[in-house]
């Protein structure tokens, strides 16, 4: 894990918790079982998390408390799962979400 | 099952209304969509001031610790945590979506403590990933212990800007600046001197003219403002930052309230579209009632005493205590309201207030 997290603060304390891994388009990566999926990957140095509907802007995320939609993601295959809220889990696979991302029903 | 009282909001005002709910007798319900209760306070690391020597010298974290065990504690709560509210229906019931799936709970009243949410700032690039608002880069590294990035340009220099910039350097992150279109700064002055002695500068009368980057933030450009707030050419700066902050402001979310069909009306001096309720924290449609950020941007202080006037009013209005005992415990507490608001800080929202205020006495007068 890069240098994003943070291991020493002078008021809070992070408690160790059980690393996982998972899949974000494919490539392996590690967490902590149970934090948001956005929290793992911006940790990893992922920032881009979906593509704008009309423009393809990338969108990372914005209120980390799912209210924006910002950071709507492919979660096993699941589009629009708010990847600031969902909790990661061993095994996870994650893609960026392009506009309103691919049809359930296959139409 | 049927309960008197479903509180939506499991922050200060949500937490505050149904303990004081429960404790005179009323069954409550609390639903919140996060899993762990406490709204902001499970982010806001510094101490409070208090009043009346409640939370003094406490941190917020410390403060939604003890709510939250006390709201466990109480037996006549029941918590619905990682749940969300749908929709409120006229048969008095709202519709919820848990862990478990979407089911139906119904109440003789309702507490919609919903919160607030950021206010976006209009300029070139603001669409970028690493620009965020205040309070998600607050969530990453205080309650998740992420740092949102390297280097950081805060935007807005009111209370949470003032704080958030505080808290980043508390996280090992450095800030180039905060910029303020205001030509003073905006929170108290003993955030401010603090920031000012970690040698953050704080750039009044200037503003953010543009993110850099192509997926993400790679620089951003300042600008000084005139009193219109508009950008001086010839003035601006380029930083070296990798997050934007945004802590430009807070409104109040009221998806629920305007679904419900409570009268709403624009308050600028409170950030937006508020309910219009009555000294018992009552809407106009009766038995829906609303405390915290929802019914108007404040802050967690003033939050606690509106959910606590708003857990009192349910209690009376459906009869668990007497008229006169509520009456009595009501002025009490909005004795200690106007205390809290009566600094020259809440100017602004003295004046809300007031509107609000007049608006009912209009209306009953009519």
């Amino acid at each position: 894990m890069t240098g994003l997290r943070i291991e020493e603060h002078p008021i809070l304390d992070f408690p160790k918790r059980k690393k996982v891994k998972f899949f974000f388009e494919g490539r392996e990566m590690e967490g902590y079982e149970g934090e948001p999926i956005a929290a793992a990957l911006h940790a990893a140095g992922v920032k881009v998390l979906h593509h704008s509907l009309k423009l393809a802007r990338p969108r990372g995320f914005f209120c980390a408390i799912g209210n924006c939609s910002s950071c709507l993601m492919i979660v096993d295959g699941v589009p629009n799962v708010r990847a600031c809220t969902e909790r990661l889990r061993e095994g996870m696979s994650v893609e960026r979400q392009v506009g309103r991302g691919p049809s359930l029903t296959g139409r | 099952m049927e309960y008197d009282l479903i509180v939506v909001g499991g922050g200060p005002a949500g937490l505050s209304g149904a303990l004081k709910a429960a404790q005179n007798g009323v069954r409550v319900a609390l639903i919140d969509r996060q899993e762990q209760l406490g709204g902001q306070l499970v982010k806001q690391t510094h101490k409070f001031f208090g009043w009346s020597q409640r939370y003094a010298g406490v941190r917020g974290i410390e403060i939604g610790r003890r709510l939250r065990d006390a709201v466990c504690a109480e037996p006549r709560i029941t918590v619905f945590a990682g749940t969300e509210a749908l929709g409120y229906y006229p048969d008095n019931s709202l519709l919820i979506e848990s862990p478990s799936g979407v089911s139906r709970i119904t109440a003789k009243t309702f507490l919609f403590a919903t919160g607030a949410q950021e206010r976006m700032l209009l300029f070139r690039g603001n669409d970028l990933p690493g620009v965020y608002g205040a309070g998600a880069v607050q969530t990453l590294m205080n309650v998740y212990g992420v740092r949102p990035g390297r280097s950081v340009l805060m935007v807005g220099s009111g209370n949470i800007g003032l704080i958030v910039s505080y808290q980043l350097r508390q996280a090992g992150v450095t800030v180039r600046a905060i910029v303020e279109a205001l030509p003073q700064v905006g929170g108290y002055a003993v955030h401010a001197s603090k920031v000012r002695r970690l040698g953050i500068p704080i750039l009044t009368r200037h503003s953010i003219k543009e993110a850099h980057g192509t997926e993400c933030v790679e620089g951003a450009t300042i600008w000084e403002v005139d009193d219109k707030f508009r950008g001086i050419p010839g003035t601006e700066k380029d930083l070296d930052v990798d997050v934007i902050c945004l802590a430009t402001g807070l409104t109040p979310l009221g998806d629920l309230l305007w679904q419900a069909g409570v009268s709403m009306t624009y308050v600028p001096e409170l950030g937006g579209f508020v309910p219009i309720y009555d000294e018992n924290m009552e809407t106009e449609r009766p038995g829906i009632f609303v405390a915290g950020d929802a019914a108007g941007i404040e802050e967690a202080s003033t939050a606690m005493l509106c959910g606590e006037i708003a857990g009192l009013s349910v209690a009376a209005k459906i009869g668990k205590i007497p008229r006169q005992r509520f009456e009595e415990e009501r002025n009490a507490l909005a004795q200690e309201l106007s205390a809290l608001r009566s600094g020259p800080l809440s100017n602004k929202v003295r004046t809300g207030y007031e509107r609000i205020r007049a608006l009912v006495q209009g209306r009953r007068g009519r």
